[in-house]
């Protein structure tokens, strides 16, 4: 019984990947289609939650070409700190849109609950065998949102040597994004206007409805990015139980990379919030990421550890290190601890808050995630073989951030306000392969 | 100036060259690759987890890629 209802639902995607691909589903084709799904939760304790899931397809062809395809819907709703601090008094701010404000407790994290939105993504790679051991691999990606469109070419070229034991490769992206937020791209450190209703001296034109909510700080409608990334890799077997992985990666990206709905407060010598100005980053960043990963297989778990060291144009510099050890139970069962932590500097240009009077340097920002942060995560997985091949898997962890910026100076009325609120998250995830 | 970049072209050369003859003498035999085929010592173990967690970390984080390109693709809060 359940072995039919799999079949079928095997059958119905297979047909329905085949459609969208413009091609036909032959009876053969339908076992040669492998699928790997997954729906995953992520929920802040009082902030943003978010439900992901993920349909992918791969199908190997007869000279060992492989197809993969990818689409993923994600959902987020929730509330997330627009940047100014807590406050010993209730602080008023406007909705990006323009229209609507929100008030916030004496001593609570500034948080902005507008946030909803609907995201859909279709990724598709393709590689193949060239001849001299090399293997190609190139690929798109698309994703839209309501105030977000970003698209990618990649390509990747892969050489094999020593007897397949030594692969060398490189790759190279391309990505393209366009922002159009709530309220229009904001002249940096332009202030949030607050307590005056919209303006709306106009007739019922519908053109108008953007200069409108753009109010008169607004810049444009939208503004773009583009990045471009090149990966060198080397892959090594050590011996029988163990392979390594080197990477290197340079990204680059230029354009709009400032935060649309985030402000700084400016705060005079008592520590009190005067105004809230809308913040400014550089057009440019420059990422150098150096990465290693190592799986050695022992004789019933597997270990998995890597790291990264990343280091940017911004002066960020961060420490990523994860530990995976997959102890491998009877019947093909398994139980995965995971481990991870995570350490960053704060980018040049972040600062808490602005203070009245100081001279405004070109760039700032008060969004703790360029801040100085240390994160950790810990989670367990478990999976377990299903009838004909199929396998399913739950994943629970636990993820903690500790934002570490301190107020410089000496400020009466931030003594006793939380600047680092630490931020609670849970992962929740179950996959289904077949 | 030039001199510098020649001097630091040779070495990255050197220390290429150093890696790769060092590889050589590392690896198995095709018949040895019993444990290393099996799909849970593949880099990564699971596609669909690395691409959720590398949105959740990209977006919550000021670092991504390492692994694979840079992400992105998200006006992410």
């Amino acid at each position: 019984m359940q072995l039919k209802q799999q079949k079928s639902l095997k059958t119905l995607l297979t047909a329905a990947t085949c459609s969208l691909l413009g091609t036909t589903s032959q009876a053969e084709s339908i076992d040669s289609w492998e699928f790997d799904t997954a729906i995953m939760h992520y929920m802040e304790a009082d902030r943003v939650s978010a439900t992901e899931a993920i349909i992918g397809a791969k199908k190997t062809f007869a000279n060992d070409e492989i197809l993969n395809i990818k689409l993923t819907f994600d959902s987020l709703t929730g509330a997330s700190p627009n940047g100014a601090i807590a406050q010993p008094r209730a602080q008023t701010f406007t909705r990006p849109s323009g229209s609507g404000q929100y008030q916030i407790k004496s001593g609570d994290t500034p948080l902005d609950d507008t946030f909803k939105d609907t995201r859909i993504q279709f990724t598709g790679q393709w590689s193949q065998p060239l001849n001299n051991d090399y293997t190609l691999s190139v690929g798109g990606n698309f994703s839209n949102e309501y105030d977000y469109m970003s698209a990618s070419l990649n390509a990747n070229l892969a050489k094999d040597f020593n007897n397949k034991n030594t692969t060398a490769s490189f790759g190279f992206s391309y990505a393209y994004d366009i922002i159009k937020p709530e309220g229009g791209i904001r002249q940096p450190f332009s202030a949030m206007v607050i307590g005056e209703p919209r303006v709306d001296d106009d007739d019922d034109d519908e053109d108008n409805d953007n200069e409108k909510n753009c109010l008169d700080t607004c810049l444009a409608d939208d503004d773009s990015k583009s990045t471009v990334d090149l990966l060198f890799g080397i892959t090594q077997v050590i011996n029988r139980r163990m392979i390594m992985q080197l990477n290197y990666s340079f990204s680059s990206t230029n354009g709009y990379l400032t935060d649309p709905f985030k402000v700084l407060s400016v705060i005079d010598s008592n520590g009190d919030s005067q105004s809230y100005l809308y913040e400014s980053r550089p057009e440019k960043r420059n990422k150098h990421a150096f990465y290693a990963q190592t799986k050695y297989h022992l004789s019933n778990a597997i270990i998995d550890a890597s790291y990264r060291y990343m280091t940017d144009d911004w002066d960020i510099d961060s420490h990523t290190i994860d530990f995976r050890y997959r102890l491998l139970l009877e019947n093909g069962h398994f139980i995965e601890p995971h481990i991870r932590w995570y350490s960053q500097s704060a980018a040049d240009f972040y600062q808490p808050y602005l203070i009245q009077g100081n001279v405004i340097e070109e760039f700032a920002s008060a969004d703790y995630r360029i801040g100085e942060l240390d994160t950790y995560t810990v989670g367990l997985k478990y999976g377990l073989p299903m009838a004909n091949g199929s396998a399913l898997s739950f994943r629970l962890e636990y993820y903690h951030q500790t934002p570490k910026n301190t107020v410089k100076g000496n400020f009466s009325s931030l003594k006793n306000m939380e600047l680092n609120e630490e931020v609670d998250a849970i992962i929740a995830q179950v996959s289904y392969s077949f | 100036m030039l001199i510098i970049s020649q001097s630091r072209l040779k070495l990255t050369l050197g220390v290429g060259i150093l890696l790769l003859s060092g590889c050589s003498s590392l690896g198995v035999e095709p018949w040895e690759r019993d444990l290393l085929a099996k799909s849970e010592m593949a880099l990564p173990t699971s596609a669909v987890d690395a691409s959720l967690d590398d949105h959740i970390y990209f977006s919550k984080e000021a670092s991504s890629g390492g692994r694979s390109f840079g992400g992105g693709g998200c006006g992410c809060n």
